[in-house]
């Protein structure tokens, strides 16, 4: 049995302590919006966050999640958080998306990046690159990505 | 995808054909409970649908009324009004990024006169009615999604339009010829109003007119104008579906051991390991796709799945089949080339020999991987008699009956619910089902072993990588004779590839002449050159499929750069060389060339030191597109900086979505040319598992981007795909630009072409 803290709520899990937060979260929570992509860190599909740090859910035991707190899709972009908020209305302002598997990690990445941003300060291209760049999107929607990150940091400056 | 060059008015023929030859077609529909069944899908929206699905309707005799309308022409399985006025178009075909699921909808929804801020939108099934209305058969390829369904979703639109406006004049007494609608209403005389809403019930009591007249283009206001895509919010929040994220009750997950050789056989299994891991329900030997097998641990998610696996003890017995190795397989190509193969175009060569100017060029093209991002899945849920699966599948109706041979059922008894899928590129249209077979075999075999659970069979990226189904390996030879002037007298061409439909059920109306006309599509026209091509197609123990622009992925390469190298040794300018071979003959490839030109500053703008530019331009599913790029060698590597792409689809039903299409298949063109965007084989094993390893773009590798619409309102062509073919050549022609030698391989290595 694990304890977790996912978007504000506690959960405790019946799973084997090495499952990575992926599977707990897509199988035994039922929360689906975290995607599978690599299992191995490659593409960033599966992108959550760590006590506020983007992390890789596919291969990040439970037992690391002990104490911390997960914030997943569903609660950055519901709108009770301000940075989520302007990444989720940024991205459809863009329509972003095609195929769409990937954006959800692609948004937690863009969210977490953003959070770390010093107030006033707007991220330069190159930096938008570097923050993203664990993320890959096969549909090739990068450069709206681009535009979306950019929009959203105005928005919050 | 699936190509352009079937003959439409043959493959519904051909298809049913081979098709009744190995199962028995739907004629006893009385047999099956199709009513209680849809019902117990929980599918058909009759309680709020002002059009119950079609089936629905045939097993109430409501429409029985002599209509010589088609299932895909009538508007009961297609629009669905709620009483709040939401309208709900279903769409037939697969969303896999390409945007149907908002282009189709909106095609519909013109003639409809709805208001578009109501209007929704959902997937089909494997039903009749969501046949492709060309083809005959369920389909989702070839870019022939909007090509194929303009004129039928158009008619379905003006058909409930129709039926709503009769229903509003009955309902006031007054000659329907005095209404009118406006965005989800029907206006009457003396301002009366209705909602679409209001009326929709009694409109689907109504007959279906056979015959509607269409808007005039210039009055269109939802066609052509930008538009969001309808799922962006739900993509946007992670509340979007896919196949992977269906969930039924007491579901369980099934992981497979595939061979490392395909087509291998199991020596011995020990699963005493893999029992023994908490969650794990059964371990099933199963039959896989070309005669192989496998191992399936099925447990109650896919962690405990995937640690079974993990912990199976398997010997392979590889002994019977072919073990590929790439450099040996290049080298039997190479020696395959030197010698003609299957003729596709003949010329006279005897002015090779004595051409003023001479070019001999060997291309290499590798396997590659489609590697969507949602991995490959199915769930299959069996019952007594019937089965449900719930798939992202390009071909739904092949999918169902696929499963109902594995399963022993007849087609009718398999729904196939086709869900959102996370892209596919192609990789979703399999003639072996090969998915979905599978899925279906560990379903039956969980059955048997006393498991009546739903399945959901899941790949790992891994067993995506290395399990096939890639775009086939190719090498092009070619000598060219050409003048000073750049004039083409012969070219001798041969190409050395995989046949992609070769025993497949595409095999009759695709391979003529021992030629698969998915290999070498894109060759030659629209350039009037003095070509002879020849093909050998080798067998060889490498599933090959169709990948993003078919054949298009090699031939416009090979075209495109040495078409660029003759003007370049010729010192031409490529665009005007380009140009000039067009003539007047080809006023679509040249308007979008210039579009292109005029909007990249080529030959105004002065390029920063150590960049150079690129032209390319190509047609591909009856679109052409045209790249003027820049780039540089930094680093050693090449760069790609900008690209400004010249479209011409004829009308963009949405031009946010054909700008999107551009986009993408421009960055899938992009990853066939960086490093490591190769599939190898060694000892019959692939050598690549994952991203790590099978490099695709990223965000870092994406140039600034513009797209440009030659405008038309000429009936919509392909969009999905040809975006891809130009990019890549354009890219090698500018780095050919700086280094002074051609790239003739992909991905691209400049080992043998440093800066000059």
């Amino acid at each position: 049995m694990s304890a977790l803290n996912v978007n504000g709520r506690d959960h405790t899990v019946d799973a084997d302590p090495g499952t990575p937060i992926l599977w707990a979260l897509r199988d035994t929570l039922g929360m689906t919006g975290t995607k599978f992509g690599c299992g191995a860190a490659l593409c960033g599909a599966c992108t959550v966050h760590l006590d506020g740090q983007a992390i890789r859910s596919c291969i990040t035991p439970i037992s690391a999640a002990e104490g911390k707190k997960i914030v997943t899709i569903e609660a950055a972009t519901d709108g009770s958080d301000p940075v989520g908020a302007a990444v989720h209305t940024a991205w459809v302002k863009h329509d972003v998306a095609q195929c769409g598997y990937c954006q959800s990690g692609q948004i937690m990445s863009a969210t977490a990046f953003l959070k770390l941003q010093p107030k006033g300060k707007q991220p330069t291209a190159a930096e938008i690159d570097a923050a993203m760049a664990g993320n890959i999107c096969r549909c090739g929607t990068y450069a709206r990505i681009r535009a979306a990150v950019a929009d959203a940091a105005k928005t919050l400056a | 995808m699936l190509p352009t060059h079937i003959d439409s008015t043959e493959l519904p023929r051909i298809l049913q054909r081979l098709m009744a030859a190995s199962q028995s077609q739907p004629e006893d529909t009385a047999a099956l409970p199709r009513r209680s069944f849809l019902k117990l899908a929980g599918v058909g929206g009759l309680a709020l649908g002002a059009f119950p699905h079609m089936a629905m309707a045939q097993a109430t005799g409501r429409q029985a009324a002599a209509s010589t309308l088609k299932p895909t022409q009538q508007p009961s399985a297609f629009v669905e009004i709620a009483p709040n006025g939401e309208v709900t178009v279903t769409h037939n075909r697969l969303e896999f990024g390409q945007g149907v699921q908002t282009g189709l909808p909106m095609i519909l929804a013109e003639e409809l006169d709805a208001d578009w801020s109501l209007v929704r939108s959902k997937s089909g099934t494997n039903d009749p009615a969501y046949h492709d209305p060309v083809f005959g058969m369920h389909l989702t390829g070839g870019s022939n999604s909007i090509k194929n369904s303009f004129t039928q979703y158009r008619e379905l639109g003006a058909r409930a339009r129709a039926m709503l406006l009769s229903a509003a004049a009955a309902r006031w007494k007054v000659d329907v010829a005095t209404l009118r609608t406006q965005a989800g209403t029907v206006l009457g005389p003396n301002g009366r109003k209705l909602g679409y809403g209001e009326l929709a019930e009694a409109a689907m009591a109504l007959p279906v007119p056979e015959k509607v007249s269409l808007k005039d283009p210039k009055d269109f206001k939802l066609i052509g104008r930008p538009t969001t895509r309808l799922d962006a919010r739900a993509k946007s929040s992670g509340r979007q579906d896919y196949g992977i994220d269906v969930k039924h009750a007491g579901q369980l997950t099934a992981v497979v051991a595939h061979p490392p050789v395909f087509g291998a056989r199991l020596a011995s299994v020990d699963d005493s390991a893999a029992r023994a891991v908490k969650g794990v329900k059964a371990v099933l030997r199963v039959p896989l796709d070309r005669g192989a097998e496998g191992v399936a641990v099925v447990a109650d998610g896919y962690w405990p799945a995937k640690l079974g696996r993990d912990a199976l003890k398997l010997q392979w017995d590889t002994a019977a089949a072919e073990k590929v190795d790439s450099g040996r397989q290049l080298a039997q190509y190479r020696e395959l080339a030197k010698q003609p193969g299957a003729r596709k175009f003949d010329a006279d060569m005897a002015p090779l020999a004595k051409a003023p100017r001479q070019l001999e060029a060997e291309f290499v093209f590798p396997y590659l991987a489609h590697a969507p991002m949602e991995p490959l899945n199915c769930t299959v849920q069996l019952w007594g008699d019937r089965a449900e699966l719930w798939v992202g599948t390009q071909c739904a109706g092949l999918d169902g009956a696929a499963a109902a041979r594995a399963l022993g059922l007849k087609p009718e008894q398999v729904r196939v619910n086709v869900q959102m899928a996370g892209g596919g590129f192609g990789r979703r249209f399999v003639s072996t089902s090969d998915v979905i077979v599978e899925a279906c075999e560990i379903a039956k075999a969980a059955r048997a072993a006393g498991l009546n659970a739903p399945v959901r069979l899941l790949w790992s990226r891994e067993d995506d990588i290395k399990g096939g189904y890639y775009r086939p390996m190719h090498l092009h030879r070619a000598r060219i004779g050409f003048d000073e002037r750049g004039k083409v007298l012969a070219w001798d061409h041969v190409i050395v590839g995989q046949s992609i439909t070769a025993g497949s059920v595409f095999e009759p109306f695709q391979v003529k002449n021992g030629i698969d006309a998915t290999a070498t599509e894109g060759m030659r026209d629209p350039y009037p050159l003095p070509m002879r091509l020849t093909v050998h197609h080798p067998k060889v123990n490498v599933p090959v499929l169709w990948w993003r622009s078919v054949g298009s992925t090699h031939t416009a390469f090979v075209m495109e750069t040495l078409l660029d190298e003759i003007a370049r040794s010729t010192k031409q300018d490529p665009v005007a060389y380009r140009m000039q071979l067009f003539g007047d003959k080809h006023p679509r490839h040249r308007a979008a060339l210039q579009l292109a030109v005029d909007r990249s500053g080529y030959g105004k703008k002065q390029l920063p030191a150590g960049r150079a530019w690129g032209v390319a331009v190509h047609e591909s599913f009856e679109s052409v597109v045209a790249y003027v790029v820049e780039a540089s060698v930094t680093d050693g590597q090449p760069v790609l900086h900008r690209a400004t792409a010249g479209v011409h689809c004829n009308l963009a039903v949405n031009p946010r979505s054909v700008e999107a299409q551009v986009q993408g298949a421009a960055v899938m063109g992009l990853s066939m040319c960086l490093p490591g965007g190769a599939i190898t084989l060694k000892d019959g094993e692939v050598q690549q598992g994952n991203f790590g390893d099978f490099t695709v773009a990223r965000i870092t590798d994406m140039p600034e981007f513009a797209v440009h619409i030659v405008p038309s309102a000429e009936p919509p062509k392909g969009i999905g795909e040809p975006g891809l073919p130009p990019l890549a050549p354009a890219f090698a022609n500018a780095i050919a630009q700086l280094t002074g030698k051609p790239l003739r391989q992909l991905p691209f290595d400049l080992a043998d072409t440093k800066p000059a």
